[in-house]
């Protein structure tokens, strides 16, 4: 089956019938079955689904951090598919932008370093109104010199969103942001992340299990077996949950 | 990105330190070779130039024999005294002074013991005079025949006074006489001695008769120069007014070439440190290369995510470059500081042991700044560069996924150590069988890198077998059973680990069974041919060897039951241009019975004043049979023409030449330094020996041995030789030592998380310390198994290729290979000393929560 989510010209993401196979013969694995989905600018999306549905793998293939077995993937107006090395790269200092489940910061790093990290890799300067914005709505002001060993996970997280929206990229991935983080700092995190979008016009694509997370996107599409089962539009933790449910019944059944 | 890759390299200081350390060592020894040898080169600079201020010109015979500074003593032809008066004619020669001054004066000191000298030549001179330079300290000069005057140092050394007996060898005495001490002199500056030279001046016709073995003869002539006349006008004056037959040379000249053929030696010298500093080099290489390879494992999520926010597969190279370049450089600059103490340290042992060479100051030539430098640095980025292509091959992925580093085949790595043990095992064979054409050492030297270097490629696979075989060992306890399956775990890691240690050992191994053999081969060749009971030898000190009085062997022949004696002369002598060892025999029929020696052609028992013998060898490489005319010219007298009258078997009797014992008496030695007695049969060897040691009171230099004790002494300069070698290797060694305590400092760090399990669920500390310390020991254990094996490989190899050469017994040094396995054990039970305690203090709760 594939479904079509998402009706605007202007996406920030797309995936056209993607198929992602691993390994070959009895040990083959079918991750993805013919994605095809669009991921509107200045909107925040999430992927949901229960384990082994695929969620984390369409993000990895929507990056470009992993290759697809067919179809084709975009980043605003670049083919991703059949990118080599060089342009992969330049795909990821340019328009790509990951938080992370495990933060990932360099503890060798103050928060700043870390921040500017992206920018400095590229070369860029960083533009000082834009870096100033993004720091006042993280809320790290007096953080900044701080190494990460020193901070909370949600500051941590923080540090790693400033990270990623530092360098304006087209579209951010963030894979279980808040997996590792105590439910109010989780809040925290999410709703910075809502805010960038509603104020910043920031594109975020959001992979999640948890409902509430969920909740903070404006767009919910839900994966199952490597398919897009269905999708919520300005979903609520309670319609997510519902929609998870029914998810899993058929699975049961079937079992 | 400069930034993030400088603050990593701090934050991982301690694990660079171990690595650094490596290049710290090897650099040292490069920059302490350098310092040592500029240190002395200019210190005997300015001890020539010091012991020939007062000359203006020098003039000598033209030497008859060349002989290089490893050879021993140049001794110059003697010159009539009639040229004395002859240059003093000469227009602008205000005064010329004959001298005598020759290697050989040996004096007894108080304890009845010769002194020796290391090095500096032990002259014998004629009193000249005070001067500037020259001060009597206590005494008068020699006047009469029996008087002779000391410089400060050698009275001291010697411990004897003013007015006492004092016994003296002479060139051309080895029998002790006894002469006043009339007088002690040193050197302006309150110097003792210059250069530690030992001086001995008798007047002058007893120097010239004692010294150079003929009356009214000088070995040079000191000229001052008139006023206004330069230096180089009376050289070229005096040049010209005499002709070719002589050496006519400014003082800074004589000053210029005597300390340019030291030089030389010392050149060589600095070429052997610096390849022991290759040797320590390689196995940093090693070192280095496993760490920054666990460094790169360890930093997977950290570059991976460099990657996934943009940096590309270059940057991350880029980044693993710059942290080497940077320990490279802290690493050179530590090594280069570490080297010029270590080269003014031996500087100054040097100096001490040479008997009180005065130091120049200690200079940092360029050689050894920019040695230090580019080795270091060089050594560091080649070894990263394989874990830095790593790095740059870690997918973006891995920064969101726990990526399981998968085992990767060992074929590849396994096919290529494969060929370049190829390589390096054709390099050897065509560098052993002399098909190397004229680069024979370089050809070798490289085979012998390419084939550890192969050896270690081949190690990851070698290394699953034996390593599980070695650990089976430890296989009943638990601990021993982890450490056992850890060892085996990362085959590439301990494969590296391994063979750095295998690098060090194989050396050693090798060089044991090449000496070993020859050894052997020499002893038995000696005991299979030398059919003497009792031999008269001296150890050799000094350049100079041992000699005794030639009357001792006529005596010695009278003695009862003594059926035959030979005394043995030798020199390097010019035969047909060509440097050739010369030997003279006393008694030519003993000596072919006494070594067996068999004719090839004409006659070897008998040798007529103007006849020759030759070994076959030397007659098949230069064209010689009986009836054969050939040159030779010794270090004195004129060119003579001899025949050869016989050829022996090369393998009896080594010797090249052999000429009759008259000639003896133009060798820069005119005595025998070895004599052989063979007794009558049913004598008892104890009978004898106590009346040649009688004979030899007069010769304190040497002393009578039965066979065994002299072919003990024989051999016993190669055992200096290994013993020297093995101190210089095991430095190889010692950086081995750091790469085992450094991989399993980061294999501790690595497994934090499941050391902390292993102690949740009951593993006690002693068990983890023990667990670490069978994984060390298994590692060290493995690499010194390689290293002896492939050391007797490659010891094999040149002893079979040196077949030709005499040495043909191949002797494997069993004992020796054992102690270096239960060596390695210990080392591995060091090395994991830290480790252990390390392991053993992890907090259960915190390395279970570790990230």
């Amino acid at each position: 089956m594939t479904a079509t989510v998402g009706q605007q010209a202007q996406a920030a993401a797309r995936a056209n019938d993607v198929w992602k196979v691993y390994g070959s013969g009895e040990a083959q694995v079918i991750a993805l079955r013919g994605v095809s989905a669009e991921f509107e600018r200045g909107r925040f999306t999430a992927i949901m689904g229960p384990s082994g549905s695929g969620k984390s793998t369409l993000m990895h293939c929507l990056a470009g951090l992993d290759s697809v077995t067919r179809g084709t993937v975009s980043i605003g107006a670049t083919t991703v598919t059949g990118l080599g090395d060089s342009g992969l790269t330049k795909l990821r200092r340019d328009k790509v932008g990951f938080i992370f489940q495990q933060f990932n910061l360099l503890p060798t790093l103050t928060a700043k370093e870390n921040i500017l990290l992206p920018l400095s890799i590229a070369g860029r300067k960083p533009d000082p109104a834009w870096y100033d914005t993004v720091i006042k709505t993280v809320g790290l002001q007096d953080r900044l010199d701080h190494r990460p060993a020193q901070l909370s996970g949600g500051q941590q997280q923080r540090v790693a969103c400033a990270r990623a929206l530092v360098s304006r990229p087209e579209v951010i991935f963030a894979d279980e942001p808040t997996g590792n983080l105590d439910s109010r700092s989780g809040a925290e995190v999410l709703g910075f992340l809502r805010n960038s979008v509603r104020e910043h016009n920031q594109t975020i694509v959001m992979v999640t299990h948890d409902p509430t997370a969920a909740a903070y996107a404006d767009r919910v599409v839900f994966l199952a077996d490597g398919q897009i089962v269905s999708e919520l539009i300005e979903p609520t933790a309670e319609t997510v949950l519902d929609t998870m449910k029914k998810l899993d019944a058929p699975a049961e059944v079937g079992n | 990105m400069f930034r993030a890759t400088l603050k990593s390299l701090l934050a991982r200081k301690v694990r660079l330190i171990l690595s650094g350390l490596a290049v710290v060592l090897g650099v040292m020894f490069v920059s302490g070779a350098f310092v040592l040898t500029d240190t002395l080169g200019r210190s005997f600079d300015s001890v020539f130039a010091d012991g020939f201020s007062e000359i203006d010109v020098n003039v000598a015979a033209k030497p008859k024999v060349e002989v290089n500074e490893m050879e021993g003593e140049q001794t110059a032809a003697p010159l009539p005294a009639a040229v004395v008066d002859r240059v003093k004619q000469v227009p602008g020669v205000a005064s010329a002074t004959g001298i005598v001054n020759a290697d050989g004066a040996r004096v007894i000191g108080s304890n009845g013991k010769v002194v020796t000298s290391f090095g500096p030549p032990q002259l014998g001179e004629n009193w000249i005079g005070e001067s500037d330079l020259m001060q009597l300290r206590e005494g008068r000069a020699p006047q009469a025949e029996n008087e002779i005057v000391l410089n400060k140092a050698l009275a001291t050394t010697a411990k004897v006074q003013v007015g006492q007996k004092v016994g003296v060898l002479t060139a051309f005495e080895s029998k002790k006489r006894d002469f006043t001490l009339v007088g002690i002199m040193g050197y302006s500056g309150d110097r003792d001695s210059i250069g530690g030279v030992n001086e001995v001046f008798f007047t002058t016709p007893v120097a010239q008769r004692l010294m150079l073995g003929e009356p009214d003869t000088f070995s040079s002539i000191t000229l001052r120069a008139a006023d206004g006349v330069s230096d180089e006008t009376l050289r070229d004056d005096v040049a010209r007014n005499l002709g070719a037959d002589f050496d006519v040379k400014t003082g800074e000249q004589v000053a210029a070439d005597a300390s340019a053929s030291l030089k030389e030696g010392l050149s060589f010298f600095n070429k052997i440190l610096l390849g022991f500093a290759a040797v320590a080099l390689l196995v940093g290489t090693f070192l280095i290369l496993n760490t920054f390879s666990i460094i790169v494992a360890q930093r997977t999520r950290e570059l991976a995510l460099m990657r996934a926010i943009g940096a590309s597969g270059r940057q991350i190279i880029g980044s693993v470059v710059l942290e080497a370049i940077a320990v490279g450089l802290i690493a050179s600059v530590l090594g280069l500081a570490a080297g010029i103490g270590v080269g003014a340290l031996l500087a100054f042992l040097f100096g001490k042991l040479a008997g009180g060479l005065t130091l120049a100051g200690i200079g940092v030539p360029a050689a050894a700044v920019i040695g230090s430098f580019g080795v270091g640095l060089v050594i560091t980025v080649v070894a990263a560069l394989l874990p830095a292509l790593r790095a740059s091959r870690i997918p973006p992925i891995a920064a969101m996924q726990d990526v399981a580093t998968p085992d990767r085949p060992l074929t590849k790595v396994t096919v290529a150590g494969a060929v370049v043990t190829g390589i390096g095992a054709v390099l050897l064979f065509l560098g052993l069988s002399g098909n190397a054409g004229g680069q024979t050492l370089s050809t070798i030297l490289g085979g012998v890198l390419f084939a550890f270097i192969g050896v270690a490629l081949l190690t990851p696979l070698i290394s699953r077998p034996v390593v599980s075989l070695l650990g089976a060992i430890f296989s009943w306890s638990v601990p021993g059973k982890l450490g056992r399956l850890n060892s085996g775990r990362n085959p590439r890691r301990t494969a590296i680990t391994a063979a750095a240690l295998m690098v060090g050992i194989a050396l050693v191994t090798g060089v044991t069974v090449i000496l070993d053999s020859a050894k052997g081969s020499i002893s038995a060749l000696a005991q299979d041919t030398i059919k003497a009971e009792l031999v008269i030898s001296g150890q050799q000190g000094g350049p100079r060897p041992p000699s005794f009085d030639p009357g001792v062997l006529d005596k010695a022949k009278a003695l009862p039951g003594v059926r035959m004696v030979d005394g043995e002369y030798g020199d390097m002598g010019r035969i047909d241009g060509e440097s050739t060892w010369v030997a003279a025999s006393s008694d030519i029929a003993s000596l072919r019975q006494i070594f067996g020696a068999k004719a090839t052609a004409g006659d070897i028992d008998r040798l007529g004043p103007t006849q020759m013998l030759a070994s076959s060898d030397t007659a098949t490489s230069r064209g010689w049979s009986v009836g054969s005319t050939v040159n030779v010219q010794l270090t004195r007298g004129e060119a003579r023409t001899y025949t050869i009258s016989g050829i022996y078997e090369s393998s009896q009797l080594t010797n090249p030449v052999t000429l009759p014992a008259t000639a003896a008496k133009d060798f820069a030695i005119p005595q025998p330094i070895q004599g052989f007695i063979q007794l009558a049969p049913g004598t008892q060897v104890a009978d004898v020996q106590p009346q040649v040691e009688t004979l030899l009171a007069d010769s304190p230099e040497v002393s009578v041995a039965d066979r065994d004790a002299f072919i003990k002494q024989q051999t016993s300069s190669l055992d200096g030789l290994l013993t020297m070698i093995q101190i210089l290797l095991a430095l190889a060694i010692v950086i081995a030592v750091l790469g085992i305590i450094n991989t399993l400092a980061l294999s501790v760090l690595e497994r934090t998380r499941e050391l902390g399990l292993l102690r949740a669920i009951g593993l006690r500390r002693g068990q983890t310390m023990g667990m670490i310390t069978v994984e060390a020991v298994v590692i060290s254990v493995f690499g010194a198994l390689l290293g002896v094996a492939v050391g007797s490989g490659l010891g094999a190899a040149v002893v079979e290729a040196l077949k030709d050469e005499g040495i043909t017994d191949l002797i494997l040094p069993w004992g020796q290979m054992g102690v270096f396995l239960g060596l390695a054990a210990i080392i591995g039970v060091v090395a994991a000393v830290l480790p252990a305690v390390r392991a053993a203090r992890i907090n259960v709760l915190g390395a279970i929560a570790h990230d």
